[in-house]
């Protein structure tokens, strides 16, 4: 049983009110913070705790905190990103739906270390249902004095509100999220300026995923070197896992991290192994965006190792052999899953949730669609493949924000390792298709 | 954070009728719009569209949007612009109930085309469309965040998770005797069959 920092409480009945969570230990993080501790100090928490961003990218909380124009005379801002629309990605509303406070809790104690007063959830408009627990959360916490004017007796005030979206992927991304949040299209901003220095409304902001706010709580009650400890060199901590896909047991995962990979797919305690006792054929292990690696590569590097649950290990062989941890979306496939049926499944969300700013991104995913469609349905020529390789080639690093890349990998890793897939679909059309329609399933 | 009163400027619609929200609603965009800094109200945008489109006839008609635009004290453009970029902003009337069933990757593969192809079955409808009756509106959408309980849809703003064909015909049986009565759909269903 891996050590549980986020989820340890999550069992307990009422745990999403007030006083039951208080009553579990809950908030004396904030008063250990606003009473014993200077802002100085809950940084250089988080500075030794070694976090790092949970939303996808993977760098380091206390170094991003550190950038915070603290000249400015213009008021700061935290926004907390809670847009989570990364397919298999879905630990964010796991945690909000369960722990709304362990949230409220991160948000308070790192506004006060950034010096903020206000603070933004950005959530995916879809995500209704949590709003209201979100601001019963806020209100419940004001109304015990953690939130509104002088918390705690403290000069510190901090008012919180939740914000909706309305259904745009690409308002997960932070400039992206930071338009839409004043109520514009979601069109990513070209950095620099980075919202440190130029953030909501032109002043100095912090954006962070909901993950990494709600671990700041945790990391200044056992102290940053405690929390340093746990996981495996500079993957430091616990991170969730939410994992889907052709598995046994589906769900939200608090692993240690360094777990083999191998493990986590097959012990009961977490996926509990392949649906139906198929065999694992491939598996996207940080959301839809990054690279999809075969059953031997994921189980274990091109040199062999054990490949564990770390941003070091699972990007070891970089593009060639290895992927990356990303948000934590664990997609498994199994034998029978069709590689190139997901690819154009996949392009075609990126084609969708391309703003269109830049013409890579624009028009690169609807031609990659395009080809990817005609090649699952039997259309396919064989320069295509190559083709695909070529544009996917011309979008990666050739756009404003990050989704043209998110949008490139997945279809050059697939054809990478699975090219073999994509010739028998250009071969043998009839019987590709044949067989799969006698894999549909029902449930 | 104090904005001046808002004013209310009724739209009207082309057959003369008024668009414009309760004194209730008035209030809660009001305070809304003190959520955010001196100059920065536009923020309050999407939270008022998502009231104006559940409240002023379920989909953002261009007289709709005008008024938000008055009401905010911005530009009709500013609001179009926005009402156009984002999916859950219906431009068209609807049915009672947007059905809309994820079609991304995860729930693909665990058995979300199957589903969608049911309810173009059992709807005789495809996506983008409405039933004659006005009851059901079908349409895909891309990941919804649920994707270890997939197959997944959203039926207006409820979430239907590890769904069968079963369950959804159970569901729009439900929902067809809601709608006759008139009532919203309940939200205990999800307890009920997942
Ligand atoms: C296309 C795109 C979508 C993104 N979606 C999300 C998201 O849904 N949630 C999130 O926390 N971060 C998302 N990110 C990452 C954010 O831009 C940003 O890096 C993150 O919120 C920073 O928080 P962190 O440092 O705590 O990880 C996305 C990035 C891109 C490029
Ligand atoms: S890369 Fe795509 S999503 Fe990002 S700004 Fe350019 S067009 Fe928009
Ligand atoms: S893929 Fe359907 S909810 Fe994520």
């Amino acid at each position: 049983m891996g050590e549980k920092i986020l989820l340890a409480n999550i069992d307990i009945p009422g745990i999403r009110g007030f006083d039951v969570y208080r009553a579990n230990g809950g908030y004396a993080a904030v008063e250990k913070a606003l009473l014993e501790m200077t802002a100085a100090q809950v940084s250089a928490e988080i500075n030794r705790s070694g976090l790092r961003g949970r939303g996808g990218a993977g760098f380091p909380t206390g170094l991003k905190w550190s950038f915070l124009d603290r000249k400015s005379d213009k008021p700061r801002y935290l926004v907390c990103n809670a847009d989570e629309s990364e397919p298999g990605t879905f630990k964010d509303r796991y945690l909000m739906h369960h722990l709304p406070h362990l949230l409220i809790e991160g948000l308070i104690i790192s506004s006060f270390t950034l010096g903020v007063n206000t603070c933004y959830i950005y959530i995916r408009g879809e995500f209704k249902y949590l709003v209201g627990i979100l601001e019963n959360a806020i209100r419940e916490a004001r109304q015990h004095g953690f939130l509104g004017e002088h918390i705690l007796g403290t000069d510190f005030s901090l008012n919180i509100y939740v914000h909706p979206g309305a259904g745009a992927y690409i308002c997960g991304e932070e400039t992206a999220l930071l338009e839409s949040l004043e109520g514009k299209r979601g069109n990513p901003r070209i950095k620099p300026p980075f919202p440190a220095f130029k953030g909501l409304y032109g002043c100095p902001t912090v954006v962070n995923n909901v993950e990494t706010l709600a671990t700041v709580g945790p990391i200044v009650n056992m102290g940053g070197d405690v929390y340093a400890k746990i996981g495996r060199g500079k993957s430091t901590g616990t991170k969730l896992i939410s994992a889907c896909g052709n598995i046994n047991n589906p769900g939200v995962y608090e692993i240690e991290m360094g777990l083999p990979v191998e493990d986590f797919i097959y012990s009961p305690e977490y996926c509990g192994g392949i649906a139906r006792d198929k065999y694992l054929k491939a598996v996207i292990p940080g959301g839809s965006s990054v690279p999809i690696l075969p059953a031997d590569l994921i189980l274990n590097t091109a040199k062999g190792e054990k490949r564990l649950m770390t941003y070091e290990s699972l990007a070891e062989g970089d593009f060639e052999s290895g992927t990356m941890l990303g948000s934590g979306g664990f997609i498994v496939y199994d034998e029978d899953a069709c590689i190139v049926r997901n690819t154009w499944n996949l392009t075609r969300f990126y084609h969708h949730e391309s703003c269109g700013q830049c013409s890579p991104c624009r028009e690169g995913t609807g031609w990659m669609e395009k080809v990817l469609y005609r090649i699952e349905h039997g259309q396919g020529r064989m320069s295509d493949i190559d083709l695909l390789v070529r544009v996917a080639k011309n979008i990666e690093g050739n756009t404003i924000c990050p989704l043209g890349d998110a949008a490139a990998w997945p279809v050059a890793s697939a054809i990478r390792h699975f090219r073999h897939e994509f010739e028998e679909h250009v071969l043998h059309p009839a019987a590709v298709l044949e067989k799969e329609r006698s894999l549909i399933k029902f449930f | 954070m104090k904005h001046s009163n808002i004013i209310n400027h009724p739209q009207f619609t082309r057959e003369g009728r008024p668009v414009a929200f309760s004194p209730n609603i008035l209030n809660k965009v009001q305070s809304l719009m003190n959520r955010y800094p001196e100059g920065g109200q536009k923020s309050a945008l999407l939270p008022v569209l998502h009231i104006a489109q559940e409240e002023l006839g379920g989909y953002l008609s261009v007289d709709v949007m005008d008024y938000v635009a008055a009401l905010l004290g911005i530009q009709p453009i500013e609001v179009y612009e926005v009402a156009t970029f984002y999916s859950m902003f219906y431009l068209d009337k609807m049915g009672k109930y947007v059905i809309e069933v994820c079609r991304t990757g995860p729930c693909a593969i665990s058995g979300g085309e199957q589903i969608l192809a049911h309810l173009q079955d059992v709807l005789e409808i495809q996506p983008g469309e409405t039933t004659p009756d006005g009851v059901f509106t079908l349409k895909e959408v891309e990941c919804l965040g649920s994707c270890g309980t997939g197959p997944v849809m959203q039926v207006n703003t409820e979430y239907y998770e590890k769904l069968t064909p079963g369950k959804v015909d159970r569901l729009l049986e439900e929902l067809r005797e809601y709608a006759n009565k008139n009532k919203p759909g309940d939200s205990t269903w999800v307890k009920k069959f997942c």
